[in-house]
C-alpha cells in the first residue's frame, strides 16, 4: 500500500538511470543517511560505538569491497585480510613517512597500494577458477602476515611488527572521542557504498557479472577477461585497503599483524554469505550479523545465570557460532538481502495480497 | 651431502603428513563435490578423542597401554563414523544441490562446531599420545655418507603407515563393492543414481573414510607434535598440496604432498637465509601458484573443458 511505484512516470532519461528509482526508497535511504549522521550520535553510548557500531561501519565496508570481487565477479578470495592489512601498513608508512600528511589523503593512498597488491594477486585468476583461486589466494595472506612480521622497513623496524598510531587528527579536527571516530567512519562508508552500488550498474558492474555467471558466454560478446578480472580485483582491493586503514587506524589505535590473520578473511567471507552474495545491502546485514553475533552469544549465559569458565564459554560460543551459520546457509543461502527483497515484494501488495 | 639428504628426508617425512591431511580433502571433493575445509579439524578432533580415550581407559580397567591405545583407536574411529553420520544428515543433505562456494562455508562452520566440540568434550590442553616408540632419533646410512643421517623413529612410522593407508585405501575402491560404488559416484552423480546406487548412504561412507584417515593423521601428528589446538591450523598446509595434485586424484595429494615438503624445507634452508626465515609458511602456496599458472587443473587433475 505504502510501497509500490504505480503513478511515479519518468519522463526523462535520467529520471529513468537514477540509483534509486522508486521515490519510497529515495525517502529511505535519505532518512537512514539523516538518522545515521543526525541521531545516532546522540541517542548511542560510548560502549555501544567502541564495541558495536564503529566495527560494523568498517567490515561492512570491508564486506562491500570483498562482495564487488565474489558475489559480482565470481572470484572467490580468501586473502581479503591481507589487503586490510596492506592498506593498514601502507597507511601508517605514509604517516610515518611524509609528515604533515592529511589523514583522510593518507588512508586514500594506502587504499591505492592496496589495489596495486590485489591486482598483483588477481593475477592468477586468469588461469584459475573457482576453488583453486580461492585456495591460491590464501598465498596472498600468507605472505602478507610474513611480510609484516619479517620486513622490518615495512615496519619501521619495530619489533615483530606491531605498531600504533598517535592521536588522529586531521586539519586541527581531533579525532579522539568515540562519536568523532563513528561520524569520521561513517562518511567513508557512505561515499564507498554509494560508488559501489553505482558502479555495479554500470558497464563495469555489469561486464563483472558477466564473468561471474559464464566467462566463457561473457568472451564470446565482448567482454575482456583481463580487464573486467583484474578491474574487480582493483577495486575491492582499493575499499578492502581503505577498511583496512580504518580499522588499524580509527578502530584499533595501535596493531600486530596478528590482527589481520586467516579468521579476518573467513569472518569477512562469512558475511558477505550470510548477508547476501551480490547485495550491497546484504554487506550491511552481514556484517552487523557476524559483529552482534559472538556479542550476543557471550552475554548468554549471564543471561541465563549460569557461571561457567571463561574456556567453556569460549568452545560453547564457537559451538553455537557454528551451528547457527549452518542453520542459515540451509535456511536461506542466499543471504539476509533475499529475505529482504522478498519483504519488500510482499510489502508492495500489502495488505491485500489479490 | 649429509646435511643436504637429511633436510630432503625431513621434507620427504613432512610431505608425508601433509598428503595424509590431503588425502582427506580428495576423497570427500571427488565424492560429493565438498571442499571441507573442516578437515584440519576432523584431525584435531580425532587425535583429541585417542588421546584423551587412550589416557582415561587404564584408569577405568587397569591394562596395558598398547592395548588402551587400541582399544581407544577403535573408539574413536566409532565416534569418526557417528560424525560422519551427523555431518551428512544435518548438513550436507539439507544442503543438496547448493553452490560449492555455499558448501565451503558450511563446512567452516563445521570447524567452529567441531574445535568448539572437541575442546569441550575432551579438553583444551596439550595431550601426548604415546606409540610405545623410543624417541631418540636414529644414525642411518653411516657407511656411505659422512657423519650419516638423522632420522626420527616416529617419521618412519608415519611413513609406513601412510604408505599402509593409501595401499589399503586403493584395494577399498578397487576391490569392494563398495568401492566401485563410491567410484562411479565420483564419475558423474547422476548416472550414479539412475543405477540404484543411493547417494545418500555413499555419502555417510565416504565422510567416515575420511573421519578415519583424520584420525589415523591426528594419531602420528599428536604422536609427532602433541594433540594441541595448532594441529587445525597446520592443517592449512595441506591446501597447497590438494591444488597442486589436483582436488580428483589421490596419487595427486601423495605426490603434491612430497613436492610441497621437500620445496619447503629446502626453500627454507637455503633460500630462507636469503631474505629471511620463516619463509615455509607462504612458500607452499607461491609454489602451487607458479605451477597452477602452467597447469590450471594441477598435476593430476581432470582437465576443466569450458562449454558454452
Amino acid at each position: 500500500m505504502f510501497y509500490r511505484e504505480n503513478g511515479q512516470f519518468k519522463t526523462t532519461y535520467p529520471a529513468d538511470q537514477q540509483i534509486f528509482p522508486i521515490r519510497q526508497d529515495r525517502i529511505a535511504i535519505g532518512g537512514l543517511l539523516v538518522f545515521a549522521f543526525g541521531l545516532v550520535p546522540f541517542l548511542a553510548s560510548d560502549y555501544l560505538f567502541l564495541s558495536i557500531i564503529n566495527p560494523f561501519l568498517i567490515l561492512a565496508l570491508a564486506a562491500i569491497g570483498l562482495n564487488l570481487l565474489v558475489g559480482y565477479c565470481g572470484q572467490i578470495s580468501l586473502g581479503t585480510a591481507a589487503f586490510m592489512s596492506v592498506g593498514a601498513y601502507a597507511a601508517y608508512n605514509l604517516m610515518v613517512r611524509i609528515p604533515g600528511l592529511n589523514l583522510v589523503v593518507a588512508i586514500l593512498l594506502a587504499g591505492g597500494v592496496a589495489m596495486l597488491f590485489g591486482v598483483l594477486f588477481g593475477i592468477p585468476s586468469l588461469r584459475i577458477r573457482g576453488l583453486y583461486l580461492a585456495v591460491a589466494t590464501l598465498a596472498a595472506q600468507f605472505f602478507a602476515d610474513w611480510a609484516f612480521q619479517r620486513i622490518g622497513w615495512l615496519t619501521n623496524y619495530s619489533s615483530s611488527g606491531s605498531v600504533s598510531v598517535p592521536t588522529l587528527n586531521m586539519l586541527g579536527w581531533k579525532i579522539d572521542s568515540p562519536v568523532e571516530k563513528y561520524l569520521f567512519c561513517l562518511a567513508f562508508v557512505v561515499v564507498f557504498a554509494l560508488a559501489a552500488k553505482n558502479l555495479v550498474r554500470g558497464n563495469v558492474g555489469r561486464s563483472w557479472m558477466a564473468m561471474r555467471d559464464m566467462d566463457v558466454a561473457a568472451q564470446v560478446i565482448g567482454i575482456r577477461p583481463v580487464y573486467a578480472k583484474l578491474t574487480a580485483f582493483a577495486v575491492s582491493a582499493y575499499i578492502v585497503g581503505v577498511a583496512g586503514a580504518l580499522w588499524a587506524f580509527v578502530h584499533l589505535g595501535s596493531w600486530e599483524p596478528a590482527a589481520f590473520d586467516i579468521n579476518r578473511s573467513l569472518n569477512l567471507l562469512f558475511m558477505i554469505i550470510i548477508g547476501g552474495l551480490g547485495s550491497i545491502l546484504g554487506s550491511f546485514l552481514g556484517a552487523a550479523f557476524i559483529v552482534v553475533l559472538p556479542i550476543a552469544l557471550s552475554q548468554v549465559p549471564g543471561w541465563l545465570g549460569l557461571s561457567m569458565s571463561v574456556a567453556t564459554a569460549a568452545h560453547l560460543e564457537a559451538m553455537i557460532f557454528g551451528s547457527l551459520i549452518v542453520f542459515f546457509l540451509i535456511v536461506e543461502p542466499h543471504g539476509l538481502a533475499r529475505l529482504w527483497s522478498i519483504g519488500k515484494e510482499k510489502l508492495r501488495m500489502w495488505p491485500f495480497p489479490h | 651431502m649429509g646435511f643436504f639428504i637429511e633436510v630432503v628426508l625431513g621434507g620427504l617425512m613432512a610431505g608425508v603428513l601433509y598428503s595424509l591431511i590431503a588425502l582427506g580433502f580428495v576423497l570427500i571433493f571427488k565424492a560429493s563435490g565438498v571442499f571441507n575445509f573442516a578437515q584440519g579439524a576432523m584431525v584435531l578432533f580425532a587425535a583429541l578423542a585417542l588421546a584423551r580415550l587412550a589416557e582415561w581407559i587404564p584408569k577405568a580397567v587397569p591394562m596395558p597401554p598398547v592395548m588402551a591405545l587400541v582399544i581407544a583407536f577403535v573408539l574413536a574411529a566409532l565416534v569418526m563414523v557417528a560424525l560422519a553420520w551427523f555431518i551428512e544428515r544435518l548438513v550436507l543433505r539439507p544442503l543438496v544441490g547448493q553452490e560449492g562456494i555455499v558448501l565451503l562455508m558450511a563446512t567452516l562452520g563445521v570447524t567452529y562446531f567441531l574445535d568448539g566440540l572437541g575442546q569441550t568434550l575432551w579438553g583444551s590442553d596439550v595431550y601426548s599420545i604415546n606409540l610405545g616408540l623410543d624417541r631418540e632419533p636414529m644414525l642411518v646410512l653411516g657407511d656411505w655418507i659422512e657423519g650419516g643421517v638423522l632420522l626420527d623413529r616416529i617419521d618412519i612410522f608415519a611413513a609406513v603407515v601412510a604408505t599402509l593407508l593409501v595401499i589399503g585405501l586403493a584395494l577399498f575402491f578397487q576391490r569392494t563393492k563398495t568401492g566401485r560404488a563410491l567410484r562411479a559416484v565420483a564419475d558423474d552423480h547422476q548416472a550414479a543414481q539412475s543405477i540404484g546406487i543411493p547417494l545418500e548412504r555413499i555419502w555417510v561412507i565416504v565422510w567416515s573414510v575420511a573421519g578415519l584417515v583424520a584420525l589415523v593423521t591426528g594419531m602420528v601428528w599428536g604422536a609427532k607434535l602433541g594433540v594441541q589446538f595448532s594441529l587445525s591450523i597446520l592443517a592449512l598446509k595441506a591446501l597447497p598440496v590438494v591444488i597442486l595434485g589436483g582436488f580428483t586424484s589421490i596419487p595427486g595429494a601423495i605426490v603434491g604432498g612430497l613436492i610441497i615438503g621437500v620445496g619447503e624445507k629446502l626453500s627454507e634452508v637455503y633460500l630462507g637465509q636469503l631474505i629471511g626465515g620463516g619463509i615455509e609458511n607462504w612458500f607452499a602456496y607461491a609454489l602451487a601458484l607458479v605451477f597452477l599458472l602452467v597447469r590450471p587443473q594441477g598435476l593430476f587433475g581432470e582437465r576443466i573443458i569450458d562449454r558454452v
